[in-house]
């Protein structure tokens, strides 16, 4: 016999759950919900768009009553319980109907506070809450004139916007000076009541509710200081507060919330807790992606998988009112230690404030263009020290000027039309209606329905901001770091540091070790954990194959038909006749289709059949040429000027030490592809500062730049340091190789890992720490030693057969 | 592996070698008069064989990465059921599959689609 499931509360935390619980374990529970409304689960946080006739209640429906049907689940509608019996281990409803559980999911949510002034019980003073009272607002609106909404905070608003778009007048009462006092400081709430009031809403502040009045209907408000105000409607919008009386009354432990554990659990373990009745770590959430994250671990203990923990959330907000960015996250008001980081310019109706303690973002309001929110959000979340770019941060990120998205940044002056993801030819529309249809909450979901942002993922930010924007004020991220992939709930930096402290020497101890989920990974986390194995065990760790990407195993690159590049290197940019004529022969013997010098110096062969490599290869070899690596995340090329033997404008030797640097650092694999320039003079056309490690040579020496890229974001280099010899650019290279590769994530390149971790501590490692920088120089030195064998010998030589020959030839 | 007659055994299907010519958790081609076939081998040494053409833009299944019963397409990671060939959710498309079984360590394919 099944254990027996009881869901009470059929709204979209208790669902969710529900539904993370069936993609684990469907056959696990007899499931039986009930809920207190009368419809099936609707998404809640889309009933201001419905008041404000964007939406249908149709259109707002997750789960419609064939849902129930089709996965087996017992649904009662419009019956609300009334007890729970935990000895009996039963729940009755207020008509009766009693229900067995085994374990029992609590969901009940939250109840909109009414403020008990005399005149709070009329006809016509409702909550905010469900689809009745948006029924309520939307036929009174249909007969009278005038509303009053109570409560100038998030809902508040969103329903003073919504009776608006009705017809009718609105007056907002507003307790203190400031609209949305809990997410916006003085100067954007005055922006935002600015706003609201140049579309016709009346905003009283300072206002004090003292009565209501009428007679059997509501007449009006009057407030403390006299003021009155005529009203047919009264909505009150002051807060909520979560729904415990069920549990309290079973003798549940409760606080504000019904007080949960990690694991979602009350106090009695067979008695689960998900939602905005649930208090965790003290904190209540209201807003749906915290609500999802506690399903997901709940999930995951009801499905008896047990390994997730729920470890709180951190929250942003948006406004859903057409038309008005805001955007607020964290502590905006700050304290005696935090500073201030504010751009205001009122003319553009722009205003960014953050809040600033120790170098790190603590909070941050926008107002007008918040297309920046996530990305001050991510600041936030990661702690990341912003000291090398706190002078500019306030103007943005500017990722949405990255290439293939012109100078999109206004996510809703965008067209319908518009192409946001280049790669996958992704329109705004596409995403808004997959948003729409398929009820999409988070990244991912978008990602797996519409390839947006799957490929380059240069236009995340974009549809990010779309998401945020479509779902609402509710889309928010979870405030720990992101597991390495779904196979693992762990980051990549506690992967890497098992290994490292627990001596994991191959992929199947690391899985074993920390509990995969899968049972042999993905194409996600299996390179990368051989990447970490490889780096972190040069000698011992004997490297996984079949956990490369084909490029990687093959030792060249896949074109899109399914054949095969080869590129050899040329060191520093340099050939010779002979080089070139075996290249022109070798194209011509195997009927070439296409001849190509590459962005690094380098001529490539497309088109290849793959049982020809090692045949080319070999041709190759013979006459000197190795494997260019232009197919790995692995050093690529160094690039180079001609230098002083030629320019006139040469001052150092800076070929040779190109050269120098490519035959000590070509073979190593990197968490990502890794190139290198040496320019002979600050004219600098190798171009050395958009490298991840990049030489300017001067009169005096060589500057030494770092944490470039051309590519989907631009990005110059740092300055690291400038050095006399060419030795100390070899050291100092090493050294700055070997830190990216002992502490990147993988597929991380040395950009974004630069402004990750900041400058300063580069800077700390390599230039401060003379000795550390000796080791890390060393140590990438000895890692060489058994990465520097030309996998294109091995392979001409017979290495890897098999994976250039046929299984089987039939017919 | 669908079941088939006698018969139908004796007579159609094909030798390809063995399953240790194949990987562990990788796959090998089959070349065949109506195109290539990619056989794969699964870390429990289960083997499947499917048309070597991802149903979203026709790329080698045989090159990527196998992981579970699945396999994630090289050039844009759709994930293909092993042993249906359909795509994993919410791609939507599929890859024919063929029978294939082990007898004594040795590989036989059968080239009538699933």
């Amino acid at each position: 016999m099944k254990e027996k499931l009881i869901l009470i509360g059929n709204g979209m935390a208790g669902v969710r759950t529900l539904e993370e619980l069936l993609k684990i374990a469907p056959d696990l529970y007899d499931i039986t919900v009930f809920g207190a409304e009368p419809y099936g689960n609707y998404n809640r946080i889309m009933l201001s768009p419905v008041l404000a006739g964007e939406k249908t209640i149709d259109e707002i429906m997750l789960n419609d009553d064939q849902w129930y049907v089709d996965n087996n689940i017992t649904l009662h509608k419009g019956r609300k319980i009334t007890q729970i019996n935990r000895l009996a281990k039963k729940v009755v409803a207020a008509d009766g109907t009693e229900a067995a559980y085994d374990r029992l999911l609590i969901a009940t949510g939250s109840n909109p506070f009414i403020i008990p002034v005399p005149g709070h019980d009329l006809e016509g003073v409702i909550g905010f809450r469900d689809i009745k009272d948006v029924g309520v607002m939307l036929d009174i609106s249909k007969q009278y004139r005038h509303a009053v909404v109570i409560g100038g905070g998030l809902l508040g608003l969103e329903a003073a916007n919504g009776l608006m778009q009705q017809g009718i007048k609105v007056t907002v009462l507003h307790l203190v000076n400031t609209l949305m006092e809990r997410q916006l400081d003085s100067v954007a709430g005055k922006m935002l009541c600015t706003s609201l009031e140049e579309r016709g809403l009346e905003i009283l502040m300072k206002a004090s509710t003292k009565e209501i009045i009428g007679k059997e209907r509501v007449q009006g408000v009057i407030l403390e200081d006299g003021r009155e105000v005529t009203a047919d409607l009264v909505v009150m919008a002051v807060g909520v507060r979560p729904n415990i009386e069920l549990a309290h009354k079973a003798g549940i432990f409760c606080e504000r919330g019904i007080v949960v554990s990690d694991t979602m659990q009350t106090y009695d373990p067979s008695v689960y807790a998900v939602g905005e009745c649930a208090q965790h770590r003290k904190q209540i959430y209201g807003l749906v992606a915290p609500l999802f994250e506690m399903g997901k671990v709940c999930a995951n203990h009801l499905g008896q998988q047990g390994f997730s923990r729920y470890q709180g959330s951190m929250t942003s907000t948006k406004l859903k009112v057409t038309g008005i960015d805001l955007f607020s996250a964290g502590d905006f008001t700050g304290n005696e230690d935090s500073e201030e980081l504010i751009f205001q310019d009122a003319a553009n109706g722009v205003y960014r404030k953050l809040v600033v303690e120790d170098n790190k973002v603590k909070g941050a309001v926008m107002y007008g263009d918040t297309i920046d929110g996530s990305w001050y959000f991510d600041l936030m979340r990661d702690g990341t020290d912003i000291t090398d770019f706190r002078d500019k941060i306030l103007f943005g990120q500017a990722h949405l000027g990255d290439s293939g998205h012109g100078d999109e940044n206004r996510i809703t002056m965008i067209p319908d039309t518009a192409e946001i993801c280049g790669c996958n030819g992704v329109c705004k529309g596409d995403i808004v209606k997959a948003i729409t249809d398929k009820k999409l909450f988070t990244l991912d979901d978008v990602r797996a329905h519409t390839k947006a942002s799957s490929s380059c993922g240069s236009c995340t930010g974009l549809v990010e901001s779309l998401l945020a924007h479509t779902v609402g004020g509710n889309y928010s991220v979870a405030p720990h770091q992101k597991p390495m992939c779904a196979c693992i709930e762990h980051t990549h930096d506690e992967v890497r540091t098992v290994i490292k402290d627990y001596e994991l020497k191959t992929i199947r101890a690391v899985m074993d070790f920390v509990e995969w989920n899968t049972p042999d990974g993905c194409s996600k986390c299996r390179p990368a954990l051989n990447y970490y194995l490889v780096c972190q065990w040069p000698q011992e760790y004997s490297d996984d194959y079949q956990s490369r990407f084909i490029n990687e195993r093959a030792h060249a690159n896949i074109q899109k038909d399914g054949t095969y590049s080869v590129i050899p290197r040329m060191w520093g940019g340099s050939t010779t006749p002979a080089e070139l004529r075996t290249i022109a022969d070798i194209a011509d013997e195997y009927d070439v289709k296409t001849v190509h010098v590459t962005g690094g110096q380098r001529i490539g062969l497309y088109g290849l059949k793959k049982y020809q490599l090692p045949q080319i290869w070999d041709r190759l070899n013979k006459a000197g040429m190795v494997s260019g690596h232009a197919y790995g995340k692995a050093l690529r090329t160094v690039k180079t000027c001609v230098g002083k033997d030629w320019c006139r404008f040469g001052t150092q030797d800076s070929t040779r030490l190109g050269i120098d640097l490519e035959k000590a650092s070509w073979g190593s694999w990197m968490p990502h592809k890794f190139k290198m320039a040496a320019s002979g003079c600050p004219r600098n056309c190798a171009e050395a500062t958009i490298k991840d490690f990049g030489v300017v040579c001067v009169d005096s020496g060589y500057e030494l730049h770092v944490g470039g890229n051309g590519g989907v974001k631009v990005r110059a280099t740092d300055f690291l340091c400038h050095v006399s010899t060419p030795e100390e650019v070899i050291e100092y290279a090493s050294a700055f190789i070997q830190l990216y590769r002992e502490n990147a994530h993988y597929l991380e390149r040395t950009a974004p890992w630069l402004e990750r971790l900041g400058l300063t501590y580069v800077k700390q490692r390599i230039l401060e720490d003379e000795q550390g920088r000796k080791m890390l120089a060393e140590h990438f030195r000895v890692s060489q030693q058994f990465a520097q064998q030309d996998p294109w010998e091995e392979r001409a030589q017979g290495k890897d057969n098999h994976e250039f020959t046929l299984l089987k030839q039939v017919g | 592996m669908s079941s088939v007659s006698t018969a139908e055994i004796t007579e159609n299907w094909i030798e390809i070698g063995r399953v240790d010519d194949i990987p562990r958790l990788g796959a090998r081609v089959v070349n065949t008069a109506e195109g290539d076939i990619a056989v794969f081998r699964t870390a429990e040494d289960e083997v499947f064989a499917l048309r070597d053409s991802c149903p979203h833009k026709g790329g080698p299944l045989s090159q990527g990465i196998v992981h579970g019963k699945r396999v994630t397409c090289p050039l844009h990671d759709w994930k293909i059921h092993l042993d249906s060939g359909e795509a994993v959710a919410p791609d939507e498309g599929c890859a024919t599959s063929f029978p294939v079984r082990v007898e004594n360590g040795m590989l036989f394919l059968l080239l009538v689609a699933d």
